[in-house]
C-alpha cells in the first residue's frame, strides 16, 4: 500500500515536473536586471513609427478596445467556448496598464504568454502566433506602446467556467498545445516568402482564425490555414489552402494584395470578422509587406476541399427561391448572379455565379451575410463602399433558405440546398 | 400616378447608376425609400434631418452610446469621413411628410404636453422642447433634429431610452439629463402632442437657437456644441 502511495506521489510530482518544465520553456531570466535582456528601449521616432506600424499588422488594438474606447486601454470581452476573457490595458498606466512593465516582460507575454506577474495567459490572446515575433519587434511595440496617453481603467477579470479558470488547468493546455518558437528562415524560399510567413504566421496571427480549433481551443497544426469555425460569433474563416474556398495559389499577387489593401478584389470582397480585419489592419501594411503575404499564401500547400453535391431540393422550394431571389436579389446581383461591375473594373455588388464564398460547404457566412447585409470596409483603396440590406426583417429562415439553395445551384454553381435548420441554428 | 411608378419600380429594376443612393440602399433597406421612414415605426424618417445630427447618431451606434446590433454591425467597417457623406446625403433629401397620426388621448393630456413642449417647467428647471429643437420644432442646423413628423411609438422608444441611459451623447448628455426629469406621464403626454401635430410649410431645421425665454438658462449639449 504504502509503495503504491509512493509510487502515485512521484508519478504526479513528475507530471507536474513536467508540465512546469514544459511552461518555461525559452523564458528570459528577467531576475537578471542588469543582463541586456532588460536594458530600457531607446525610444527613437523610427523605432516609434515601426511599433506602431507593427501594433496595426498584428491588429492589437482591435480586441485591446472597446467600442468607442480608449485605443489599446483593453476591456473588450472575447467570448469563447470556455467564457468570455477580458482585455487587457496595454496603455503605459502604472496601476492598470503596462507602465511598470519592461521589455522583457512584454517579450514574455508575447512569446511565452506569460504575464508580468508570472500568471499564465488565456491563449485567446494569440501568443501561440505571437511566439514568433522578433524580440527587435517585440521591443518596437512596446516602445510605441509605452508612447501612448497612460489610460488608468482596470482589468475586468475573465468570467470563465471552472476548470478554465483554474491557472494549473491552463498550465495542462500549454503543456500540450503551446510550445514557444523562433522564425526560422526556410533557405530554400525567397526573402518575401520567409516574410510573408513571419507575417503571416506571427504577428498578423491569421491561424487563429482560419485554423480549425480542438474541443480544448487548440488550434491544429496539421490543419494549418485550413479553415476553421470561428467560435462562438459563427463565422467561418475560409481554408486558404483549399481553392474550392480561399486559397489564392491561381490569384496573380496583385489581386490578393488588393484584396487585403482595399477589402475588394475582382473576385470579391471581404465580408464579416475579415471586414475587420482589412479596416483595423491590412490596409495599412506597406505594399511589400502585403507582396510578401501574398506569396507566402499563394505557395501554401493545397489541400482541396471535397465538395459537397447538391442534394435534392423539393421542387417547391426551388420555385420559391428563384422567386425570392427575383424579388429581393436580382437588382444587385444580376438575374444571372453576374453582379454588377463599375468603372476600373471594381465590383459594386459581387458575382454570385462560381463565386467560391456562395459554394462553401460551411453555409455560416451566407446566412449572415444575408440576414444582416453590410458594407465592405471603408479603405484608403475603397473609401465609398457599397452595402447590402439587412433581410432579418423581410426573410424568413425558411425564404433564407430558400434563396440560399437557389443561389448555391444555379448559373454553373453546384453546391449542396441549405436547410432551414442550417439557418435557425444560426440565430 | 404614384403608386403606378412604385410598382413599376418594383417589376423592372432601375438602370444601375453610381450614386450615393446607390451606394446606400442598405439605409433605405429600412430607413424606407430616400430615407423616408418606414412604415412600422420603428425605424424612423432620415431624410431632411440635419446633417451633423445624423452624422452623431451613427458614430454614436459605432461607439456605443446607442444599440441597436443591426445598425452597429453596418456601421463599424465604416470611416468618419464616409459616414459624413452618407449623413449628409439624407440630410439634403427633401420630402413630403405623411400627415400626423390621429390622436387617442384626452384633451387633459395634450394640453400638458402641448405646456411641456412649449414652456418646460421652470418649477423644476425642465427646459421647454422649443428652446433647442426650435420655435417650429423642425430642429436646428447642423445638430440638433425636428421632433414633428416622426410617430409616437419611435417617441416613446427614444425617450424612454434617454431615460434609461440606453441612448446616450456626448457628455454634457444634455438629452439624457432631461429625459431623466420627466415622469412616465409627462413622457406620454409629450409624445401624444408631438405626433398629433402636423409638420409646418417650412420643413427645414432653423439656422440659429430661438432666443431664450426670460428666466430660462442655456443648456451645455456636448451633441451641440
Amino acid at each position: 500500500m504504502k509503495r503504491i502511495t509512493f509510487g502515485v506521489c512521484v508519478l504526479v510530482l513528475a507530471i507536474a515536473a513536467l508540465v512546469w518544465h514544459l511552461n518555461t520553456r525559452d523564458e528570459p531570466d528577467l531576475s537578471a536586471s542588469l543582463s541586456t535582456l532588460s536594458q530600457p528601449v531607446n525610444a527613437t521616432p523610427e523605432l516609434l513609427a515601426r511599433g506602431a506600424y507593427l501594433a496595426r499588422a498584428g491588429n492589437c488594438a482591435a480586441c485591446h478596445t472597446t467600442r468607442g474606447g480608449v485605443p489599446y486601454a483593453g476591456g473588450r470581452g472575447i467570448d469563447t467556448p470556455f467564457g468570455m476573457v477580458y482585455s487587457s490595458n496595454l496603455t503605459p498606466d502604472i496601476g492598470t496598464g503596462i507602465g511598470s512593465w519592461s521589455a522583457a516582460e512584454f517579450w514574455r507575454a508575447l512569446h511565452n504568454g506569460r504575464s508580468k506577474d508570472g500568471r499564465l495567459l488565456y491563449p485567446a490572446f494569440p501568443y501561440p502566433s505571437y511566439t514568433l515575433v522578433s524580440r527587435a519587434d517585440s521591443d518596437a511595440l512596446y516602445a510605441y506602446l509605452r508612447s501612448l496617453p497612460a489610460t488608468a481603467q482596470p482589468a475586468t477579470p475573465h468570467a470563465l467556467r471552472w476548470p478554465f479558470n483554474q491557472q494549473p488547468a491552463l498550465a495542462v493546455w500549454r503543456a500540450l498545445y503551446f510550445t514557444p518558437a523562433r522564425f526560422q528562415p526556410e533557405p530554400a524560399q525567397s526573402a518575401e516568402w520567409n516574410r510573408g510567413a513571419y507575417l503571416v504566421r506571427g504577428l498578423g496571427h491569421c491561424g487563429a482564425c482560419h485554423t480549425a480549433r480542438n474541443a480544448l481551443g487548440a488550434t491544429d497544426d496539421r490543419l494549418d490555414l485550413a479553415g476553421g469555425l470561428i467560435p462562438v460569433q459563427n463565422w467561418y474563416a475560409p481554408s486558404l489552402t483549399s481553392p474550392q474556398e480561399a486559397g489564392v495559389h491561381d490569384w496573380p499577387l496583385e489581386d490578393t494584395v488588393r484584396l487585403l489593401q482595399t477589402g475588394m478584389s475582382s473576385q470579391g470582397a471581404v465580408l464579416g470578422p475579415m471586414a475587420e480585419v482589412v479596416q483595423q489592419s491590412t490596409q495599412y501594411l506597406s505594399s511589400q509587406d502585403l507582396t510578401a503575404m501574398a506569396t507566402y499564401l499563394k505557395a501554401l500547400p493545397h489541400t482541396p476541399t471535397q465538395p459537397v453535391r447538391n442534394t435534392s431540393v423539393a421542387v417547391r422550394n426551388v420555385q420559391r427561391g428563384a422567386k425570392l431571389y427575383d424579388q429581393h436579389c436580382a437588382q444587385c446581383h444580376g438575374d444571372q448572379g453576374q453582379g454588377v461591375q463599375i468603372q476600373g473594373g471594381q465590383m459594386a455588388y459581387p458575382a454570385l455565379a462560381g463565386n467560391r464564398a456562395v459554394t462553401l460547404a460551411n453555409t455560416a457566412n451566407l446566412v449572415h451575410a444575408v440576414r444582416n447585409g453590410g458594407f465592405a470596409p471603408a479603405t484608403a483603396g475603397n473609401p465609398r463602399p457599397f452595402g447590402m440590406p439587412p433581410f432579418v426583417l423581410v426573410l424568413s429562415d425558411a425564404d433564407i433558405a430558400a434563396v440560399l439553395s437557389h443561389i448555391r445551384a444555379s448559373w454553373g454553381n453546384q453546391a449542396a440546398a441549405v436547410g432551414e435548420l442550417d439557418v435557425s441554428r444560426l440565430r | 400616378m404614384f403608386a403606378l411608378a412604385a410598382t413599376a419600380s418594383h417589376a423592372a429594376a432601375p438602370p444601375f447608376e453610381d450614386t450615393i443612393a446607390q451606394r446606400t440602399q442598405a439605409c433605405t433597406a429600412c430607413h424606407g425609400r430616400e430615407g423616408r421612414a418606414a412604415s412600422d415605426g420603428y425605424y424612423p424618417r432620415i431624410a431632411g434631418k440635419p446633417a451633423g445630427y445624423l452624422y452623431h447618431q451613427l458614430v454614436n451606434f459605432r461607439d456605443g452610446r446607442r444599440h441597436y446590433g443591426l445598425m452597429a454591425q453596418m456601421v463599424d467597417p465604416l470611416s468618419d469621413a464616409y459616414l459624413m457623406e452618407i449623413a449628409q446625403y439624407f440630410s439634403q433629401l427633401d420630402l413630403p411628410y405623411p400627415a400626423p397620426q390621429p390622436s387617442s388621448a384626452l384633451a387633459d393630456m395634450l394640453r400638458r404636453g402641448q405646456t411641456l413642449v412649449q414652456q418646460g417647467d421652470a418649477t423644476r428647471q425642465i427646459p421647454a422642447c422649443v428652446q433647442c429643437h426650435g420655435a417650429a420644432l423642425t430642429g436646428v442646423a447642423p445638430n440638433i433634429p425636428g421632433l414633428l413628423g416622426l410617430p409616437r411609438d419611435y417617441l416613446n422608444a427614444q425617450l424612454g431610452a434617454w431615460r434609461t441611459g440606453q441612448r446616450r451623447a456626448h457628455a454634457p448628455d444634455c438629452m439624457g439629463a432631461v429625459a431623466r426629469q420627466l415622469n412616465l406621464d409627462e413622457v406620454n403626454a409629450v409624445t401624444y402632442w408631438l405626433a398629433a401635430q402636423p409638420v409646418p410649410a417650412n420643413t427645414h431645421p432653423a439656422t440659429a437657437l430661438p432666443v431664450l425665454l426670460p428666466g430660462t438658462k442655456a443648456i451645455a449639449c456636448g451633441s451641440a456644441p
